[in-house]
């Protein structure tokens, strides 16, 4: 019953601060697709995500992306979330005296303008996704992100994820800084929250957090562009070889000029 | 996307900005002179002393510079204002709003006193220019020998309460302001509390300023005797005019040991308006006097709440806010002034300026002396959410102990671009995601406000309050 969507992204290039960072990144990410983002430190993952969501940082020079045939590119931050894109922080930004819940309910309003932003589905559904990631009813009365652990931040970026039900959503390292229970409680409530309507994207470097996720798929990003893609079993084998491996076969492939 | 914050609308006026005709029972000529002094005292039909009183202060008013340390006061012009117009005669309060002429009783139907009263108020003073022309506290308060009344009637009825205390928090030579309020006084609350008695819920008074540059300078004094508790609560409005008027107010507060008093103002002048007030309060042994300041409105206030801690253990707690907008200066802070020993002060001033606005934190901090382990604490926030705003803070410290405890904290913040790219990229448009900012900036301030005052500054930053779960 679930409708399909789709996510497309042709030949994007991006730069911060004039320098390029994005040389031309073609993917796309259907509905029901889970797929792991790897690479290593500064390949440009994490601009790929914040490119998508609309932070004002970044300069798209080159290519599009379209959500469901939609021009994101052409879209305000707040219009492409309304248009069921989700950006899951690697650093997620401090509110204060804004009680998580008051935050959640405003955001989970502005996404039901129009139908019926319901209450009472509301409170059951923050209730069930509290449940999911260990945090206790008492969590939402704590004003946004301050004083929250590494790991509370990350946690409440997959609750908020969990409820404005995105069509598409970017988790920018999810697992860092967390240790292994944080990781596994993160990991599988994010696989648990994917669903077939829902495209969902992981930025990782490591494959940890990918045994409780199980990505459909796996794309590698060197030097902003993606390098290699496979099935889950590549995440295991970058494990082992490490990111040079990658590395040294796209400057093969460049030299022979596929 | 920052800068785009001049798109915000930060306080909506046009709710208060609504006149009645200038229909006046008595009402001065403008300016001010011995005559007009005399007059209004006469008016009151009141004792010699309180006519000597006035005219002391009016003579120290006319000797006194204006003070030139603060904003700027330039264009207050004495002369402009009249300093006395009442729509009842003198003393003619009511004790019923269907007693009052129509077009007072809707004007204080629209700013929803009535309502307040019957949903949250122990008692409810009007005043609107120069006369309060309602009052009214519940009985069951009235029989526990609590007074509340308007100061005029107090001098008439409680003389001896009165007279022990009035100008003896703020003598009328303590500042310009205070020397006019103290001339030409007219209305203000009389609050008395009598020992071991608590209020319970607030008592509310309303001021509002009707007539076109007429000044309004009541008078309020409260006494909370030895344990008494009494929360007290005063809003004000204006309509708007192209001619400036003046309220100069003098509030003095007394808590005896052990009692605690709670002052709570939400000032939304309009921005034609000088409010020139001077608050003070001496809290002796273990009493507590706490000031929750909101400073919203007006096109220059200055006000800085006071607490002398005269007696062991005593505390003070001083919460101001103040936000300026456009054409505004809000010059406010706050004074803690030990004299005795164990005395601990806690003052929070949190601040908004935008589109050029411009706000300022005042404070001094004196430990007299003698005053041996003193704790205190001061922290200035402001709020900065674009370029051409401007806040300041000027903290004074005398500290005359080497064992007290001090402590300040001062940050200016600006409204981050990752703040508000974190907030849409929720799907918040931009001017709600600056909105939740602000209001989450005030909360520590709201939480501290009676319910409907707290949801009046919600509608006021125009950031619409959803119910929450949890």
């Amino acid at each position: 019953m679930s409708e399909e969507h789709t996510l497309a992204v042709k030949g994007l290039h991006a730069s911060v601060a004039g320098k390029e960072i994005l040389k031309g990144v073609t993917l796309t990410l259907k509905s029901g697709e889970l797929v792991a983002m790897m690479g290593p430190n500064g390949s440009g993952k994490s601009t790929l995500a914040y490119a998508l969501a609309g932070h004002p940082k970044y300069t798209i020079t080159a290519g599009e992306a379209l959500l469901d045939g939609k021009n994101l590119l052409a879209m305000s931050p707040d219009q492409r979330a309304r248009a069921g894109l989700f950006l899951g922080f690697q650093y997620p930004v401090e509110v204060s005296g804004v009680s998580l819940s008051k935050f959640l309910w405003t955001a989970y309003s502005q996404m039901h303008v129009g139908d019926e932003a319901d209450s009472d589905r509301f409170g059951a559904d923050l209730t069930k996704h509290l449940g999911y990631l260990g945090l206790d009813n008492s969590f939402l009365k704590r004003p946004l992100n301050e004083g929250f652990s590494g790991g509370e931040k990350k946690r409440t970026e997959v609750l908020q994820m969990a409820t404005l039900a995105p069509r598409f959503a970017i988790l920018d390292e999810p697992d860092s800084g967390l240790d292994i229970d944080a990781i596994r409680s993160v990991g599988e409530t994010v696989a648990k929250l994917h669903n077939p309507g829902m495209g969902t994207m992981v930025i990782t470097h490591y494959q940890r957090i990918l045994k409780f996720i199980r990505p459909d798929r796996v794309h590698v990003m060197v030097d902003g562009v993606i390098a290699l893609s496979g099935g889950r079993d590549l995440a295991e084998e970058l494990e082992r070889k490490g990111y040079d491996w990658v590395k040294v076969g796209l400057a093969a492939s460049q030299a022979s000029g596929t | 996307m920052a800068q785009n914050s001049a798109e915000l609308t930060p306080l909506d006026y046009t709710r208060y900005d609504f006149k009645d005709p200038e229909s006046y029972k008595v009402r001065t000529h403008r300016g001010i002179s011995e005559d007009i002094v005399r007059q209004i005292s006469e008016l009151k039909h009141e004792p010699d002393w309180m006519l000597d009183y006035r005219l002391r202060a009016y003579r120290h008013f006319l000797d006194r510079p204006m003070p030139d340390w603060g904003p700027d006061l330039s264009e207050i012009d004495f002369d402009a204002y009249t300093y006395y117009a009442n729509p009842l005669a003198e003393g003619d309060t009511k004790k019923r709003w269907e007693d009052l002429p129509s077009d007072i009783r809707n004007t204080f139907e629209r700013l929803g006193i009535p309502k307040a009263e019957r949903d949250y108020f122990a008692g409810v003073g009007a005043q609107y220019d120069s006369g309060t022309v309602y009052h009214k506290i519940r009985d069951d308060l009235a029989k526990k020998g609590v007074i509340f009344t308007d100061t005029d009637t107090a001098v008439r009825e409680h003389p001896e309460i009165l007279r022990k205390y009035f100008g003896k928090i703020v003598p009328y030579n303590d500042n310009k302001f205070s020397a006019l309020n103290s001339a030409v006084w007219s209305g203000g609350s009389f609050v008395y509390i009598p020992p071991g008695v608590d209020a319970g819920i607030p008592l509310q008074a309303y001021f509002r300023i009707n007539a076109n540059a007429v000044g309004q300078f009541e008078r309020t004094l409260i006494i909370a005797d030895k344990g008494a508790k009494v929360h007290y609560i005063e809003g004000c409005t204006a309509p708007v005019y192209s001619e400036n008027s003046l309220h100069a107010a003098v509030v003095e507060v007394v808590a005896e040991p052990s009692a605690k008093v709670r002052y709570t103002t939400v000032q939304n002048w309009s921005k034609n308006v000088y409010n020139l007030v001077t608050k003070r309060a001496v809290a002796y042994e273990n009493a507590l006097v706490e000031w929750v300041d909101g400073n919203m409105g007006s096109r220059v206030t200055m006000k800085y709440p006071s607490v002398y801690l005269k007696g062991r253990g005593a505390r003070a707690d001083i919460l101001s806010v103040a936000f300026a907008s456009e054409g505004q200066v809000i010059d406010s802070g706050a004074k803690a002034v030990h004299s005795a020993p164990d005395t601990s002060s806690k003052i929070i001033s949190k601040s908004i300026a935008i589109r050029g606005g411009r706000t300022s934190y005042r404070g001094l901090l004196h430990v007299a002396k003698g005053a041996t382990g003193v704790k205190a604490a001061v922290r200035c926030d402001a709020l900065l959410p674009d370029a051409i705003s401007r806040s300041d803070t000027y903290p004074y410290n005398e500290i005359h102990e080497e064992d007290a405890t001090i402590t300040h904290e001062a940050v200016v913040g600006k409204i981050g671009e990752e703040q508000i790219f974190y907030l849409m990229s929720r799907g918040l448009r931009e001017s709600d995601a600056i909105h939740l900012i602000l209001m989450g900036f005030l909360a520590e301030f709201a939480k501290e406000l009676p319910v409907d005052y707290a949801l009046e500054l919600n509608r006021l930053i125009q950031m619409e309050m959803t119910g929450a779960v949890g």
